[in-house]
């Protein structure tokens, strides 16, 4: 699973109407974990940067649903 | 459900008799930015949020509601022996004409209470940030108010209200680092 994604599993009654979606998933972004940029970081190749919307690696967010391990 | 206590979370005694101050602590009760704001957006914010957090919105999100209570005190003292020529005198006939001497969510400048004000993504991290800002803004309502009274009683009362807001912001603060840390123990990666 992606290391950016989170679960957990809600309590859940034995009265619940519907049948269990146990887990819950959230992503919790890599700027979270940032106070002040450091200089220095690694670098995407430009070309892939650009694709992905920041210079450092350190920073992006792939948002891969795929690999958020339940449904939010 | 709740248990009430009939006695207010801290005294308010207002010793100045100062209407049009009435019109500017309700910004604090019907505001964006308000006790009522923040009382329902964190109790709404409880059902999908993770376990581990759902305590602490219950909490501050009750406080809320007393503080709600303590602002409508130091409103209702300010007007409920004014005149009608004093509550003009002191900006508030708009509000005498639609409410007579009642209180009504609405901010300081007139505008009614709207729920637009709140929000509710859904995203523990994005609501959890809204409820930080919300507290950093209602501090700063509670200085900009304290700054327009000279009543030392007024102002005790608001300056109590004001560190609430500071000891809440930590708190929401620390949840997120919770938030962040958190793993289901069920599914380790």
């Amino acid at each position: 699973m992606d290391a950016q994604w989170r679960t957990y599993t809600p309590w859940r009654s034995p009265f619940d109407p519907c049948p269990p979606r146990e887990q819950r998933a959230y992503i919790v972004p890599p700027n979270q974990f940032i106070q002040t940029q450091p200089r220095g970081l690694r670098q995407f190749a430009p070309r892939e940067a650009l694709r992905r919307g920041t210079l450092w690696p350190d920073l992006y967010s792939p948002y891969d649903t795929a690999g958020r391990g339940a449904q939010p | 459900m709740w248990i009430y206590e009939k006695k207010l979370q801290y005294p308010v005694r207002v010793s100045k008799c100062d209407p049009k101050m009435a019109k500017y602590l309700i910004e604090q009760y019907g505001g964006a930015d308000g006790e009522l704001a923040a009382a329902l957006r964190y109790l709404n914010q409880r059902y999908t949020i993770p376990d581990k957090v759902i305590g602490l919105l219950t909490d501050i999100g009750t406080e809320e509601f007393a503080h709600l209570e303590m602002i409508a005190t130091m409103v209702y003292k300010l007007t409920k022996d004014a005149t009608p020529e004093q509550l003009r005198e002191a900006g508030l006939g708009d509000h005498y004409a639609d409410h007579s001497f009642a209180l009504f969510y609405h901010n300081a400048a007139g505008n009614p209470f709207t729920v637009t004000y709140i929000q509710a993504k859904g995203d523990p991290i994005a609501d959890l940030y809204e409820d930080i800002a919300a507290e950093e803004k209602a501090r700063a309502t509670y200085q900009w108010l304290i700054d327009m009274t000279d009543d030392p009683d007024l102002q005790d009362s608001l300056k109590f209200l004001r560190e609430r807001e500071v000891v809440h912001a930590l708190r929401f603060r620390e949840a997120v680092e919770m938030l962040k840390e958190h793993q289901d123990s069920r599914h380790p990666y």
